[in-house]
């Protein structure tokens, strides 16, 4: 057994829960530098230099990317050899959220009740999500959402016969109803079977994927270049003012479902869609 | 590009077209959707508000919490159509224009004509972009409500697209 203290795993977190924040993904800013060139339009070419300003200011000023810092989700990836010691691990996660948005000065968005509304001041808590894998490492990523483009997400239950023209055409209208409010260009991550609550995740999980990293996967990589190509032909553009990025990236992740449903989940992401990782 | 200081007129808005690019320096007020419903409550009651609402600006922002040094880190705009439901009220007290992101409803836009306002758009997701552009920034109200209490913030030459101009014309129909 491989031991780790839990405050190795609080200490890494928060530190990551800042990274995320001020650090556009490098593979977005790639999306965003491509964007540019394709673009014609002056102002869209105008509003995605700011977006890239944007990236450099934060990096080089130690701010946040958007004053949404988000609500984290924190995937844990155990390796089953390990012993964690020195106190509860979910109280070491929650602990580095909160020193992680202490010290990084960002926003607190949490609040105790979604109806009683009381913010928690701590951003914490975080939404836990954790894996058991062989082998004896840990794996933290850091996931902090924002709500603009959370809230305009969406699930449908598909019945089994469901074409992929059909699920094509579900997530383009997503893309339609967020419309300029999430800010675009968006980022798509798709999560396709399992169960209602599987789908969402795996939603989720999808917009982790670098977005120019290739599906191995050849029908789920046909299905994204036909949903790609046709959100990007509502001609939305950067902060909806029109253009031909509407989207800079969509990846599906599937599971195995049931004989008689095809779940389809939708996690709209902005066009900062953060997240961090590393290795304990 | 066209720039308008403070203090703001409705007849100097009303030079201002759909689509426009300008540039605004003087005060903002920030408030959000939980003091958007203080305010409201506010007014039903017929009680003062923590300021007068005649030809100020609103910018729909919870900023980063206040640096050291007094400022904010990131300080973008909100998702504007979640305020849509108590933003007549406060333009019949004279609010003169609102800053925020996306689409507003048809009604906020009638509300707007009516009542010769603007409706301005600021850059998404560029919080660490605009937050340079702010001066100073004073906590004025609902201290309680953290990253959605009412600031009063000095900007300086901040970029602005005009969403809906006061003749009721939005860039997104």
């Amino acid at each position: 057994m491989r031991k780790i203290d839990v405050t190795k795993v609080s200490d890494a977190i928060s530190r990551l829960c800042i990274k995320a924040n001020l650090n556009l993904r490098s593979d977005i800013e790639r999306a965003l530098r491509r964007a540019l060139k394709k673009e014609v339009k002056p102002l869209a070419k105008r509003i995605l230099r700011v977006l890239l300003e944007n990236a450099k200011i934060a990096e080089r000023d130690r701010r946040p990317l958007c004053q949404d810092t988000g609500i984290v989700s924190v995937y844990l990836r155990v390796g089953q050899n390990i012993q964690f010691v020195g106190g509860e691990l979910k109280k070491a996660v929650e602990r580095g959220v909160r020193k992680g948005y202490e010290k990084g000065i960002l926003r607190k968005s949490v609040v105790k009740s979604p109806l009683i509304r009381i913010n928690t001041s701590t951003n914490t808590p975080p939404v836990i999500y954790t894996d058991i894998v062989r082998g004896d490492r840990l794996k933290i990523t850091v996931v902090p959402k924002g709500f603009g483009s959370e809230n305009k997400s969406a699930i449908k239950m598909f019945g089994p016969t469901a074409t992929e023209k059909d699920i094509a055409s579900f997530i383009v209208d997503v893309v339609k109803k967020a419309g300029p409010d999430a800010c675009p260009p968006y980022i798509l991550g798709i999560g396709i079977g399992g169960t209602f609550d599987k789908a969402a995740s795996l939603a989720k999980k999808a917009l982790l994927v670098p977005l120019d990293r290739h599906n191995i996967k050849k029908h789920l990589r046909n299905l994204e270049k036909i949903i790609l190509k046709e959100a990007n032909a509502l001609g939305i553009g950067p902060l909806g003012l029109g253009g031909k990025t509407t989207c800079l990236g969509a990846n599906i992740l599937e599971y195995p479902t049931h004989i008689a449903g095809l779940p389809v989940a939708v996690n709209v992401g902005c066009h900062i869609t953060r997240n961090a990782s590393c290795i304990v | 590009m066209k720039k308008i200081v403070s203090p703001i007129t409705k007849s100097g808005l009303s030079k201002l077209k759909c689509g426009e690019e300008v540039l605004f320096t003087g005060t903002v007020y920030t408030a959000r959707d939980a003091a958007h419903k203080k305010l409201t409550e506010l007014i039903a009651k017929g009680k003062k508000t923590p300021f007068d609402l005649k030809n100020t600006i609103i910018y729909y922002a919870g900023p980063t919490p206040q640096r050291p040094d007094g400022t904010f880190g990131s300080c973008g705009p909100t998702t504007a159509s979640r305020m849509d439901k108590f933003t007549p009220p406060l333009l019949a007290k004279g609010l003169a224009a609102m800053i925020g992101k996306g689409k507003r409803s048809v009604e906020v836009a009638g509300y707007i004509k009516k009542y010769g306002a603007v409706y301005f758009l600021a850059a998404g997701g560029a919080g660490a972009y605009l937050a340079k552009k702010i001066v100073s920034a004073t906590l004025l109200a609902f201290g309680e409500l953290g990253p959605e209490a009412i600031y009063r913030l000095k900007v300086e030459n901040f970029p602005l697209i005009v969403g809906i101009d006061s003749s009721g014309n939005d860039v997104y129909q």
